[in-house]
């Protein structure tokens, strides 16, 4: 497989390259934020991406979805970070439908997939319970009682939190501390009883939520995956969005540098434009080159995910190498780009300054660079 | 496909049959092959090597059969060099000829010229070198003033270079010289070829920080080169020497890809790769003690990963499209700066060790790595510096206003 786009990934990315040019500008976020807007995104957008065939990109057609694989929906999270079009598509479709493909078993595949490719499901994962990610690091608990698991804890930093029919709760059903071991995941009605979910409003006037759980009673079978050790699994669950979330930076800082080097070739000062001094042409060569370095490694990593014969050790370090990558180069282009468009970039006027601030939550976002090179070292056995 | 999977096949039982067992241990510095008249073989196998692939036309896989080279479909080319990597088998030969003039003589000689001179690069019988930068054309190569006359049949060249990568041991030089002084500088420089032998050439070599003398100085004096030689049209020579720059810088940058690979001089060496040295050095096992330095080496190696996969998007790229251009300056570029950065990760790595400069107490590896991290430092300042790459960047591939032309207007130059 090469790293070029194939025919087909390029005529997608075409199509949703002019979607999101028409249909959810950065000014459609602009609205949602200022209208404080109580979903989040845009009913009737997501329903249009929808029909598009979005949310089932990467589901088996045996559960109605399009197998166009990771290649595909990574193309879409490259287009949608472009403009922040703010959609379930990292929630739902990146993180929960692929969640589910992993570690569900037939009856809740058969349930679930279909509504996700559908529109009529929403999902949201409850993982971090700390605001430095650390995936083992579980104190939330499901305790066994009959045929319930009577779920205790708190969560935070949970994406679409707010809006989701259903979340993914990571609890530790056994050990404690911090061990992988003991690790279970359970599909929790977002209505049951018990569960307290608060919206956050986040500087990236995306959707996240911090939740509360209180004596829920779960049933047994609602568990996802294996009980006590579902965490290599949810692992590379995780490793999948973190390369898709990369894609997603990626669209992201391409258009944020895109946009700095138009205001480049626009701006005059001391009679010349500003493009031509060499103090600006340097540093701007320099994030293009760790633009072009981003852009081979998510494809590297994208590819990996389609490819049957890769490793899931592959994956993991791929994952870590291109989530600590392009969140260093994002914070650069996005620090670059205020600092070039000068007193406009401060403005909130400006689109510019919605790019910075959605860096810094995706950096986060499973883990920042310092996390994901210190497991890259220990993947690396060093 | 088809044929594709069979020239594999034939390649690996080719190679099976004729790669000698010691030309599949890594390379060793003075074993190297250079080719040319004086060519001399410290170990016999190289030269077995050398004359066997040259017999294929494998010591340049893609060139043209009818000048000696391969023949080879790009596809066809990758796959012998994943079939010589399967085996580590070493370059059979290294050259200025192959990696910089060769290209451009296919693209601007004669087919007299490319029958002189192509197959004797692709069989390493000359050694070439390159008469570029002068004492005071250095970033600013067009400015360069080693005269050319047309008197008879023969240019008259004088002058000097500088910086002429092994000039004292090559056997001819591609040179860069003035043949009209009354334009503008890019319009009067002519793209010349002659024998390092002639009469009135002579060369210095230059010692270095590192202890070795890879460059000389060049001095022309009232050398007589046969007018034949020029490549391409009279004063339109400029065009070719930046063609020749990108194929040299697309060279370069594959330091930074080799040292994005772990191996250097055997794989139970100790310093076989960044990491390994580090927590031998330390004394560490199973996690590098010191957290900085793992987290710089960490991230040194996801740089050196995705370097490397940008040069293979790149190469697939230019498949589609044409050879080498504006990018391989941001190739040259972020590989020379990231084996320098290698070379100080190095030194961090091995502590004092690092900085022997000769005799006991130090092993030979460790005494070539204080050697080869100064080396590494001329790697952003030859074949165009670092702030000259970034100027091509700016300027053809993000499309910035050219700040030397915005200068001359304002100053009325």
């Amino acid at each position: 497989m090469s790293l070029v786009l194939s025919e087909d990934q390029q005529l997608l990315q075409d199509s949703a390259k002019s979607f999101c040019l028409e249909n959810a500008p950065v000014s459609q976020l602009r609205k949602l934020r200022d209208s404080k807007d109580a979903t989040g995104f845009d009913r009737p957008l997501w329903q249009h991406m929808v029909q598009l065939g979005w949310a089932g990109m990467t589901v088996p057609e045996a559960y109605g979805g399009f197998e166009f694989g990771y290649g595909g929906l990574g193309v879409l999270l490259k287009e949608t970070g472009r403009n922040l079009v703010s959609s379930p598509l990292v929630a739902t479709v990146l993180l929960g439908a692929t969640a589910i493909n992993l570690l569900g078993n037939e009856a809740q595949k058969q349930a679930l997939l279909p509504k996700i490719v559908s529109g009529d499901l929403l999902l949201a994962l409850a993982l971090d319970e700390h605001p430095i990610h650390a995936p083992t690091k579980i104190s939330t608990s499901a305790v066994r009682s009959g045929s319930n698991y009577l779920l205790n804890g708190s969560k935070t930093f949970v994406v679409d939190g707010h809006v989701a029919d259903q979340l993914i709760v990571v609890a530790r059903t056994a050990a404690a501390g911090d061990s992988p071991a003991g690790i279970s995941l359970l599909l929790v009605d977002a209505k049951a009883a018990g569960v307290h979910i608060t919206r956050t409003r986040m500087v990236d006037s995306r959707n996240a939520a911090n939740v509360e759980f209180k004596d829920v009673k779960v049933p047994a079978d609602a568990l996802l995956g294996a009980v006590d050790c579902a965490f290599p699994a949810f692992d590379k669950v995780l490793d999948i969005a973190r390369i898709g979330l990369a894609a997603e930076m990626l669209g992201s800082m391409q258009a944020a540098f895109d946009r700095t080097l138009d205001y480049l070739k626009q701006r005059e000062q001391f009679g010349v434009l500003i493009g031509s001094f060499q103090g600006l042409q340097h540093r701007a060569a320099a994030m293009y080159s760790e633009l072009e370095l981003c852009k081979s490694l998510v494809r590297a990593a994208l590819r990996a995910l389609d490819d049957p014969e890769a490793t899931n050790k592959h994956i993991a370090q791929l994952a870590s190498a291109v989530k600590a990558k392009v969140s260093d180069v994002f914070t650069l282009v996005s620090n670059e780009a205020i600092q070039m468009h000068g007193g406009i970039g401060m403005t909130d006027e400006f689109d510019i300054g919605f790019y910075i601030k959605r860096a810094r939550v995706a950096q986060q976002f499973l883990g920042d660079a310092v996390f994901h090179r210190d497991r890259y070292a220990t993947l690396q056995g060093f | 496909m088809q044929h594709l999977q069979e020239f594999q096949n034939t390649t690996r039982a080719w190679l099976e049959q004729n790669c000698p067992a010691s030309m599949r241990t890594p390379m060793v510095p003075d074993e190297i092959v250079w080719g040319g008249r004086n060519a001399t073989f410290k170990n016999p196998d190289s030269r077995l090597w050398l004359d066997r692939m040259a017999a294929q036309g494998w010591t340049c896989p893609t060139w043209p059969q009818e000048y000696g080279g391969g023949g080879l479909s790009t596809e066809q080319a990758i796959i012998l060099g994943q079939e010589l990597a399967r085996i580590n088998a070493r370059p059979a030969l290294t050259s200025f000829g192959i990696s910089m003039l060769g290209p451009v003589l296919l693209e601007y000689a004669t087919p007299a010229q490319k029958m002189e001179h192509i197959p004797k690069i692709v069989r390493g019988e000359i050694r070439w070198c390159q008469g570029y930068s002068e004492p005071g054309s250095g970033s600013d190569l067009a400015s360069l003033a080693t005269r050319a006359e047309l008197i008879g049949d023969n240019y008259v060249i004088n002058g000097s270079k500088v910086w002429t990568s092994y000039a004292d041991q090559a056997d001819w030089i591609f040179c860069l010289a003035r043949t009209d002084f009354d334009v503008p500088k890019h319009a009067g420089i002519s793209f010349i070829l002659f024998d390092m032998a002639s009469a009135g050439v002579s060369t210095k070599p230059i010692a270095l920080i590192s202890g070795s003398s890879p460059f000389c100085e060049t001095f022309f004096d009232d050398v007589k080169v046969p007018k034949q030689n020029l490549v391409g049209r009279l004063n339109e020579g400029w065009s070719i020497a930046k063609r020749l720059l990108q194929h040299e810088r697309t060279m370069i940058s594959s330091f930074g890809l080799a040292s994005g690979q772990s191996d250097r001089g055997g794989t139970t060496s100790v310093v076989s790769s960044l990491e390994g040295a580090a927590m031998h050095y330390r004394g560490d096992t199973v996690k590098l003690s010191d957290p900085v330095l793992r987290d710089q080496i960490a991230q040194f190696k996801i740089d050196s990963e995705s370097f490397a996969y940008t040069s293979q998007r790149s190469v697939e790229e230019s498949q589609q499209g044409q050879g080498p251009n504006a990018t391989s300056s941001m190739l040259k570029n972020y590989g020379c700066e990231l084996n320098k950065r290698r070379y100080e990760l190095m030194l961090q790595s091995l502590g004092s060790q690092a900085l022997g400069w000769e005799g006991a107490g130090f092993s030979a590896e460790e005494l070539q790595i204080t050697r080869e991290w100064l080396r590494s430092k001329a790697n952003s300042i030859e074949g165009g510096t670092a702030e000259v790459q970034l100027n091509v960047i700016a300027k053809r591939v993000l499309g910035l206003p050219d700040m030397l032309a915005v200068g001359k207007k304002q100053t009325g130059i």
